[in-house]
């Protein structure tokens, strides 16, 4: 049997696992949007705790590794393998610093003493606990998704160094960069939920 | 077996060259063995959950303590849910004949991803063996009921996080069933296969997809928030924190209401396949039946809130979600309609599949009549939490997706084995379980009526009549299908070879030999026909 390749399949069902993703995080938006609805004023407050520095300089360093990831399909498609690798490893880098930045911006917020169930959380208004719960919920499953896609791209660049994602047959990285965007997009929206709702 | 043998072996033997073992069936790639493993897989938990199921009835037939304590009866009864719902009902049809069958019925060798097919079995048996660890392990067996409701699930003491595992990873096993499935029927229709060719029982497994891919991350989250609730201590469903438990309900139903429909579905389209088959005409609006799956589909994620009418919510919000529970009574109507015109003035040949597709319809029709009694806001404040839903459920699981089962395995068993069973003690067997199966429940009915809370351990004495006769049907029931499962092992071991095409059916999977070949064809079939033109074709057995 010669090997089966059908890369309208795969990529159907990349969207179809990416749609499993949006409704994934869907369940949390929609109390998100609950909470904010009943919580307003506590919201407002809780988000002028949150370092907009932090969150703006993510946010860049994120959609530039979703542009990098982008040219890396594209450099494989013309052929041009090692500049591939580099601007997925790029891509990689990148969410390495936006991880870095997360560790550095929840350990401030833990030296408060603010985190899940913490004697300090707990003396906080109620709203303002629901803020912080979904605030670490919503990065924390957001962060396991970076690393994920984080790991799915250095596999990816693993393929191409031996030869297995070509510029004929790409359809893996394609199907990393979807999911990277993905990554990406969500990030897109909790970024003004979290540290712009103020 | 067949003469050529030796140059086709079918699927159970080893392919030429290899030695077969248990690794050739546990990492197969092959989408029939895959199936095989699922169905073996969901005969056995079936056993389980009957067995517990039979237990609780035990417990239950007469007031006052009889076998177990309460907390024994909590556990049983969350355990009892948790098995029958994500270890058989969810994968039942789909990933056991739907694995099967789909890719032979639309003419293609395998699945489009059949590494991810083989990946989500192991799911499965890892949500398995959790589900079993949970009860062996920590404080005690969960006791919080299948639906995992907050408060209790989250400050329960019994080992409600393992289980909670168990169906997240359960879940993500039935999305990728659901991913391949959508993806294979889209890529890999032989050339003819037109959507319109399409077998029916292609179509429900389409719409029960979509369902399995849409629905099921949102119980995903819903069981990871608990897992964090009692972990983590987020208490984002605790009110001393600011959370709202009546959020908790709504997402667990924009879940588990669509899976009603995951269960449902697949053995909707059991029943399209079997009657056009024994009515010996083709189907009956088969157009309508297509669209009527993709509008249970639709219209069924759009109703969850009818479980929570006693919640808390505003009537504007009631009315809503009652109204949409009564457009999804419409395309189920369509499909009783018209599978009940197909038999009207065909040449009927009875045979077991044909006797387990009219319990089916008997039954399903009580489940879905007395379902718009539960969707109406009235009458619902009055059953809410009753025996009437325990009996409005298991009509529409058991006796719907329950019987349809029933009727697939009775239906393909000649394709899958090559051998026929003892019709004559299938059909008996039909009979005591369609007996037993209303005696245990239709009391149930009553007795709900007439305000019987649901789950509780005791009951008053003027329930009495009506829990002694259901436990008098339980045992019916358990007989008729030992009966059944024990014919049909007789049959696999002992039944009389049968050629291709034993039942005279039109679809694909008859054309291939009994038991198919590893590969399924021998050149890719042009498909010239639809799934239900009879002209020409005879039974060969």
């Amino acid at each position: 049997m010669h090997e089966h390749r059908d890369y309208e399949g795969a990529k159907i069902g990349m969207w179809l696992f990416l749609f499993t993703e949006v409704l994934l995080f869907g369940g949390l938006f929609l109390l998100y949007a609950v909470y904010l609805h009943r919580y307003p004023a506590e919201f407002h407050a809780a988000g002028k705790d949150l370092s907009r520095i932090f969150g703006t300089a993510n946010t860049i360093v994120l959609i530039t590794s979703s542009l990098c990831m982008a040219l890396a399909i594209s450099a494989l498609q013309r052929g041009k393998v090692v500049l591939s690798q580099r601007l997925v490893l790029l891509t990689v880098a990148m969410a390495g610093v936006f991880l870095v930045n997360k560790f550095f911006e929840w350990s401030a917020k833990i030296g408060h003493g603010i985190y899940p169930d913490s004697p300090a959380l707990l003396k906080l208004p109620p709203g303002e606990m629901v803020f912080f719960n979904l605030y670490y919920l919503m990065t924390g499953l957001h962060g396991i998704h970076v690393i994920i896609g984080g790991a799915v791209l250095m596999y990816g660049w693993h393929l191409m160094r031996v030869g297995r994602v070509t510029p004929e047959h790409f359809v893996f990285l394609e199907n990393g960069g979807l999911y990277w965007h993905l990554v990406d997009l969500v990030w897109i929206y909790l970024f003004p939920l979290f540290y712009l709702v103020v | 077996m067949s003469a050529d043998a030796h140059d086709h072996p079918n699927f159970f033997q080893p392919l030429p060259g290899t030695k077969g073992g248990i690794a050739s069936w546990i990492f197969s790639t092959d989408h029939k063995r895959i199936g095989m493993l699922y169905l073996y897989c969901i005969v056995a938990m079936f056993l389980v959950g009957l067995t517990l199921g039979f237990l609780i009835r035990l417990e239950l037939i007469a007031p006052g303590r009889t076998i177990m304590g309460p907390q024994t009866y909590n556990a049983l009864f969350t355990l009892h849910g948790v098995v029958m719902i994500f270890l058989v009902v969810i994968p039942s049809i789909p990933a056991a004949f739907g694995n099967i069958f789909l890719p032979i019925q639309i003419g293609a060798e395998d699945v489009s991803f059949p590494r991810l097919n083989i990946f989500s079995w192991w799911l499965y048996v890892i949500g398995a063996v959790l589900a079993v660890v949970s009860l062996v392990t920590g404080k005690g067996a969960p006791d919080t009921g299948w639906t995992f409701y907050v408060p209790f699930s989250a400050v329960t003491t019994t080992n409600v996080d393992v289980a909670v595992v168990a169906v997240f990873i359960l879940g993500f096993s039935s999305i990728l069933t659901g991913l391949n499935f959508i993806t294979t029927l889209h890529r890999l229709r032989a050339p003819g296969m037109t959507w319109t060719r399409l077998p029916l029982f292609c179509w429900s497994l389409y719409a029960t997809g979509w369902i399995q891919v849409l629905a099921t991350p949102v119980l995903g989250i819903t069981v990871l928030l608990i897992f964090a609730e009692r972990v983590l201590g987020v208490g984002l469903f605790d009110p001393s924190r600011g959370g709202d438990p009546i959020l908790y309900q709504h997402l667990f139903w924009i879940y588990s209401h669509p899976a009603v429909y995951i269960m449902i579905l697949p053995a909707m389209g059991v029943i399209s396949e079997i009657l056009p088959v024994f009515a010996r005409k083709p189907i009956f609006g088969y157009k309508m039946i297509a669209f009527s799956s993709l509008a249970i589909a639709f219209a069924g994620s759009l109703v969850w809130a009818h479980h929570m009418f006693v919640s808390g919510m505003s009537d504007t919000a009631v009315m809503v979600f009652s109204f949409l529970t009564f457009v999804v009574a419409i395309p189920s109507a369509i499909k009783v309609f018209n599978w009940v015109s197909t038999l009207y003035k065909g040449s009927i040949r009875v045979e077991p599949p044909l006797w387990y597709a009219l319990a089916f319809i008997f039954l399903f029709s009580i489940g879905g009549l007395t379902g718009l009694v539960l969707g109406a806001a009235g009458t619902d404040v009055h059953v809410h939490d009753t025996y009437f839903v325990v009996a409005h459920f298991h009509y529409v699981i058991f006796g719907g997706l329950g019987f349809g089962l029933f009727g697939a395995m009775h239906y393909w068993f000649p394709k899958v084995y090559g051998r026929m069973y003892d019709k004559r003690i299938a059909n008996w067997s039909c009979l005591i379980a369609f007996v037993g199966f209303n005696i245990l429940y239709f009391p149930m009915f009553i007795i709900g009526l007439q305000g019987m809370p649901r789950r509780y351990y005791d009951y008053l004495p003027k329930y009495a009549e009506g829990h002694f006769l259901s436990t008098m049907g339980s045992w019916v029931l358990a007989a008729g299908l030992l009966l059944m499962f024990w014919n049909l092992w007789r049959g696999i071991r002992h039944g009389k070879p049968v050629g291709r095409n034993p039942w005279g059916a039109a679809t694909l999977e008859w054309m291939v030999p009994s038991p198919p070949p590893h590969h399924n064809f021998d050149a890719e079939p042009v498909v010239t026909h639809g799934p239900y033109d009879y002209t020409g074709v005879k039974p060969d057995a």
